[in-house]
């Protein structure tokens, strides 16, 4: 097997409070190859985007990485600071934001900020750094690209915003881009083109994307793999397929469950009870089980087991739907 | 772009007609000029005579229109104390003040913006803090021990500096100046100094303020992501956009420097309009009191209207919908 | 067992501690202790506020007591016996032999009696427009605010110097010197209701519009009963913060004017006024009747002015 695009072992970050010490992401583990469209799901508070910061070194203190690696390209890059982190940031790993209203300086003009992004990484003269500016406009689809490069963020719309954020995100060809919940903030008619487009992208440069949302559509849409977040713990891993149809962790399940998905043909949305538990007040055992309609036992007191080998649920009682079904 | 400067010039008039209508009130309406003009010793006649000389023998509208019809040619009457025409006297003021107000703001904005932009970018360095603590002292100095402390120090420990006074002023057409000569510029530097120490701490902690407030945003948090060095986001970007809503403060300071200008001048006994108008104020001279109000408005709703403008050279969003209200 | 809900004749003196208790363990009590520099402030603050409150029992002399002031007692240097009468005075005595440290007792006094007058007028004035402008809106609220747009164009101590001008004009000379300091305490208050009045409106408009306001107000409850019982109390952090604040400003500005001559009378002498006497023997070596009034009113400002900085860091990290 290929060496991954990245690769995250036993990922904790920690948040130190007088309340004792918080853990947003607690022993996750996950890869990404080339080319691999990771979604990541769950709740919001779940962790996924702390991973995500966590990744490309801008957890906001006082968070920080407590154990565990991340490697990039097989760099280990998790204890990386300062400068050799910033030179990573763009050229290796791309980001994404959620919201493009405001993810883009309002004062420059956006060839400014595209330039100013491909002269920090690459090895180009200043008219070299605009040719590729237009055409990293043109690729992500605004019209007219050679014009627009003068114009300010607000004479753009919301869905052509998030084009430019995506251009900025890629116009230095990291080889990974996390995408954090980026169809949000947008209109539901441009979520589609705006997921198509990062898809069409990635696949034709072999990017690796690490895509963070709460929406089973868009990982339905555009994922190749899932991983399901849960109260700062990965709680099932797996092929988009799989996952979806046949979930095997009872909170997948109930996500899937709440999802309107219209493959699935079910007449009624379920909820699953409950709320998430603040991560101050984690009960014991596995995280889930005040809410899991399965919960036996030995849930209330022991911790779930810990997902390590690239696929499957964290669950003493995973569920086997394939049964059912057939 | 033109609505707007009418509109704005039209703001600027009212508010000028109202300080006007204040100004005009306390005119006519304050006290009994003649008895602060005549001692004890006063018989009818000198009262009627010098009733008739200052016009408050005549019907109210008639006075109202006589002085808005001099306040817009500079003719504010005459000095009830010293019995000259009030334009005068302030014409002689005026140069002391605005030369000391121009160093002192010079002064304020230069070394304000760049302690700000330094407390901001080293938030948690000993040196920032230091600054910090010490501004506060700053804030809770009063202009007036700033200015007594300096003395002491330069003056009368030291004998370096001159403790009042303009020193020797060269007269150029209508203009006193301090500047062409030794002594006048010695004597500028502890006024000015005084002067300008309040605004500067002011000015210092807006930007601080301000600046953290900018470097909290997603364009920053994106910037950073991109892999721009931190030059480049602090100064490119995070300084660019806090200078935004510093400027109308800063425009503020500027017009208040003016004003705190009474404070200074009377430590340093420095011979401008601040100096005489305070006296008037001790003497109920109305007339002085009312062109010294006139006067500064002119002066802050001017700077308010460049400030305004100014805007538009630094934010293309307000050069978009310039015809929107603010 | 202890998620039962208490029955409502649970006695108080029961329920007390629990809610002290609530309240000590708290977030704010809990940064409080934690801020060694709002701790300090805090209790300079309360020290001075006291000594004011009882300056003529904790002063020495009273220094406004012409029966008690010997003039060969003038100029006596801090801590040493004066060279006539071997008096011993702590922080000297000035010209006409009072005492500096009870003179500097009976201005701070007057200082923090103004400061807080002009607040509390400030205070009630600014809340009082802010909460009519934002809840009836319409013309009023435009001229409220409009008002304040312009009086904010200039900087409250000009005002206050205009405000404390005209008044001196109107009131008849004998009365000046008494009428002075209530003067300085509008004048004060009246520069400085306008911060008060834009947050309160501010937050007002939000309030307004919210559920429990509706409802209030569909139950039959008066307007100005829904602003004092709904509205007031959601604004009272920010006012607190902007009360701290206004009262380092006010005591400054009040210590400003007296300083120029037009505060407080020579009859009634506040910091500022004593600064502006001791200036005057600063060139022929007299330092202490000027340094110990100048320290002391630095001391107030700054620690009211920590105790501010807190508090807005503490209540709400978004005022600015």
């Amino acid at each position: 097997m290929t060496t991954p695009i990245l690769s995250i072992r036993n990922l904790t970050v920690e948040i130190p409070t007088r309340h004792g010490i918080l853990r947003p992401v607690d022993n996750v583990s996950y890869d990404i190859g080339k080319g691999e469209i990771l979604g990541v799901v769950g709740e919001s508070g779940a962790g996924k985007s702390m991973a995500g910061n966590a990744v490309i070194g801008l957890l906001s203190p006082p968070a920080h990485i407590a154990h565990g690696e991340i490697h990039v390209n097989g760099q280990r890059v998790d204890h990386l600071h300062g400068d050799p982190m910033r030179r990573l940031r763009g050229k290796e790993i791309g980001m994404v934001f959620q919201d493009p209203l405001t993810s883009l300086n309002p004062l420059l003009r956006i060839g400014d900020q595209l330039t100013e992004t491909i002269l920090a990484h690459l090895d180009v003269s200043r008219a070299q750094a605009e040719e590729r500016a237009i055409q990293a406009l043109d690729e992500v689809g605004i019209p007219g690209a050679r014009e627009r490069i003068n114009s300010y963020p607000h004479e753009f719309s919301g869905g052509m915003r998030q084009r430019v954020v995506i251009a900025l995100a890629l116009c230095a060809e990291p080889s990974l881009i996390i995408a954090d919940e980026p169809t949000t903030a947008l209109d539901v008619s441009v979520q589609a083109q705006i997921i198509a487009l990062l898809k069409d992208l990635c696949r034709e440069r072999g990017t690796a994307v690490m895509l963070i949302t709460h929406d089973m559509g868009v990982i339905a849409e555009a994922a190749d793999r899932v991983a399901v977040m849960y109260a700062g713990k990965l709680v099932e891993l797996g092929p988009v397929r799989d996952v979806l149809t046949t979930p095997r962790h009872p909170y997948t399940d109930g996500l899937m469950g709440s999802t309107p998905l219209a493959s699935r043909g079910k007449d009624r949305l379920h909820q699953i009870p409950g709320a998430m538990p603040r991560l101050d007040a984690l009960p014991t055992g596995c995280a889930f089980h005040p809410r899991c309609p399965f919960v036996q036992e030995k849930c209330r007191h022991d911790p779930a087991p810990v997902l390590t080998d690239g696929t499957g649920a964290a669950c003493w009682y995973p569920l086997d739907k394939k049964a059912e079904v057939a | 772009m033109l609505a707007y400067v009418i509109r704005r010039v039209a703001q600027s008039a009212l508010v000028l007609l109202i300080v006007g209508l204040v100004a005009f009130s306390m005119f006519r309406f304050v006290g009994d000029p003649i008895d602060n003009m005549l001692g004890q010793e006063r018989t009818q006649a000198d009262i009627e005579r010098l009733r008739t000389q200052l016009g408050l023998d005549q019907p109210f509208p008639v006075q109202y229109v006589k002085f808005l019809g001099g306040a817009i040619q500079g003719n504010f009457g005459v000095s009830y104390r010293q019995g000259r025409p009030v334009s005068d006297i302030l014409m002689e003021r005026a140069p002391a003040t605005l030369e000391l107000a121009a160093v002192s703001g010079f002064l304020a904005i230069s070394i304000g913006i760049a302690l700000g932009v330094f407390t901001a970018i080293r938030r948690n360095g000993f040196t920032a803090n230091a600054i910090m603590s010490l501004s506060l002292i700053g804030v809770s100095l009063p202009t007036f021990l700033i200015g007594i402390l300096l003395i002491y120090l330069f003056s009368v420990e030291l004998g370096w500096l001159p403790s009042f006074g303009r020193g020797d002023t060269v007269r150029i057409g209508g203009w006193t100046t301090g500047f062409l000569t030794e002594s006048g510029l010695k004597a500028l530097i502890l006024p000015s100094i005084t002067l300008g120490l309040y605004q500067m701490t002011l000015i210092m902690r807006l930007v601080r303020s301000e600046m953290l407030e900018v470097l909290r945003q997603d364009y920053i948090r994106f910037a950073r992501a991109r892999g721009l060095r931190e030059r480049a986001v602090n100064f490119r970007h995070a300084l660019k956009n806090t200078l935004v809503p510093v400027i109308t403060v800063t425009g503020l300071q500027l017009g208040s420097i003016i004003a705190f200008a009474i404070i200074t001048e009377t430590v340093f006994q420095w011979p401008g309009v601040g100096l005489l108008f305070i006296n008037a104020i001790q003497f109920v001279d109305i007339p002085v009191m009312a062109a010294y109000l006139m006067l500064i408005s002119v002066m802050f709703v001017g700077i308010n209207l460049i400030v305004d403008l100014l805007y538009f050279s630094i934010d293309p969003r307000l050069r978009a919908d310039r015809t929107a209200a603010h | 067992m202890t998620d039962m809900p208490q029955s409502p004749d649970t006695p108080i003196a029961v329920k007390d501690p629990s809610r002290l208790k609530l309240a000590l363990d708290s977030d704010f009590i809990y940064t409080f202790k934690r801020s060694p520099v709002a701790v300090v402030s805090f209790v300079v603050v309360v020290i001075m506020v006291l000594a004011a409150i009882f300056a003529p029992l904790i002063a020495p002399y009273n220094p406004f007591d012409p029966g008690s002031l010997n003039l060969m007692n003038g100029f006596s240097k801090p801590m040493e016996p004066n060279q006539f009468t071997g008096d011993i005075f702590w922080l000297g005595t000035d010209d006409q032999g009072r005492d500096v440290f009870s003179t500097i007792l009976y201005g701070m006094r007057i200082s923090l009696f103004v400061g807080a007058a002009a607040v509390l007028f400030a205070m009630v004035l600014g809340i009082t427009l802010g909460l009519i402008a934002g809840y009836v809106g319409g013309w009023t609220e435009t001229i409220i605010m409009r008002t304040a747009d312009v009086q904010l164009t200039f900087p409250a101590i000009l005002v206050a110097m205009l405000i404390f001008g005209v008044a001196k004009g109107i009131t008849p000379v004998e009365y000046r010197d008494q009428m002075a300091i209530w003067v300085l305490i509008i004048a004060i208050g009246l520069s400085d209701w306008v911060q008060f009045a834009r947050v309160v409106r501010g937050a007002t408009l939000v309030e307004k519009n919210k559920e429990y306001v509706q409802a209030a107000r569909l139950i039959g409850r008066t307007s100005p009963a829904i602003m004092l019982r709904h509205i007031l109390p959601n604004v009272l952090s920010p006012v607190l913060v902007i009360a701290t604040i206004s009262l380092a400003l006010a005591i400054i500005a009040e210590a400003t004017l007296s300083f120029l001559g037009v505060g407080a009378p020579p009859t009634q002498p506040s910091l500022g006024t004593l600064i502006r006497i001791g200036q005057g023997f600063l060139f022929s070596g007299e330092w202490w009747i000027l340094l110990f009034p100048a320290v002391t009113l630095l001391t107030l400002a700054l620690s009211v002015n920590l105790l501010g900085d807190w508090l807005r860091d503490a209540l709400n990290p978004r005022l600015r």
